[in-house]
């Protein structure tokens, strides 16, 4: 029952691992996955998480932050982009 | 139009890439434009020791595709080579590199122009400058507006 998480650039060093196992704890969306992720990894994370500019990834698409999430899928969080 | 991308930690070579992409083209291509971007020891007047930047493997290449396909949809051109460095990177190191090949020379330096301007928009990396206080970059308003002149354009 759980969602692999995957995190990048200031999250990903602020958790600690580029990805996580996330017991979903009844989470159906990406929204409410920051709120499991505020109770079990800490409010400031989730601040992170929910930053103006933050875009979403379900299994490799970019969705909305209230997308549906279900078990087993990967769920990324991603700060602004800039390469070259 | 023949497309090549890559990511990776390893140094590229400008002249081995010139050559493959070369060797791919017909006679009728007169241009070959080149960029290659490297890493500058200084930012805003504060050194930098380096940078490092990370990718998601799958998306970043989709990002970089969708960024070819623009590209294609605005001119016809024969093949093009994007070659992008992740990791831990020195100064002076090179990091991107942008081959486009094509009949004329002024569609090639301009598709190697929008390559660069949507690489550091919409190209999905991160990157952190490490100096006296590490920081993750963001593109900057110049950066954008320089992504908005090209739909201005089209």
């Amino acid at each position: 029952m759980t969602v692999r998480v995957r995190f990048f650039a200031a999250a990903r060093e602020r958790v600690g691992a580029s990805a996580i196992d996330v017991e979903r704890s009844g989470a159906r969306t990406v929204a409410e996955l920051i709120g499991v992720l505020a109770r079990t990894r800490g409010a400031d994370l989730a601040a992170m998480l929910s930053a103006p500019g933050i875009r979403f990834a379900v299994n490799q698409e970019l969705v909305e932050r209230d997308a549906a999430i279900a078990d087993g899928d990967e769920v990324a969080f991603m700060p602004p982009v800039t390469g070259g | 139009m023949l497309r090549e991308i890559r990511i990776q930690e390893a140094d590229f070579d400008v002249a081995v890439e010139w050559r493959q992409l070369g060797k791919s083209l017909g006679g009728e291509a007169g241009a070959i434009v080149a960029f290659c971007g490297r890493v500058r020891d200084v930012h805003a007047e504060s050194a930098v020791h380096g940078l490092f930047l990370e990718h998601y493997a799958g998306l970043t290449e989709r990002s970089l595709d969708a960024i070819l396909d623009r590209v294609e949809r605005r001119w016809r051109l024969d093949a093009i080579t994007v070659i992008h460095r992740v990791g831990r990177l020195d100064p002076g190191a090179q990091i991107v590199l942008v081959l486009v090949a094509g009949r004329h020379r002024s569609e090639a330096f301009a598709a190697c122009e929008l390559v660069m301007d949507y690489l550091k928009t919409d190209a999905i990396f991160w990157k952190k400058e490490l100096g006296e206080r590490d920081r993750w970059v963001e593109p900057t308003s110049d950066d954008q507006r320089r992504r908005r002149k090209w739909d201005d354009e089209a």
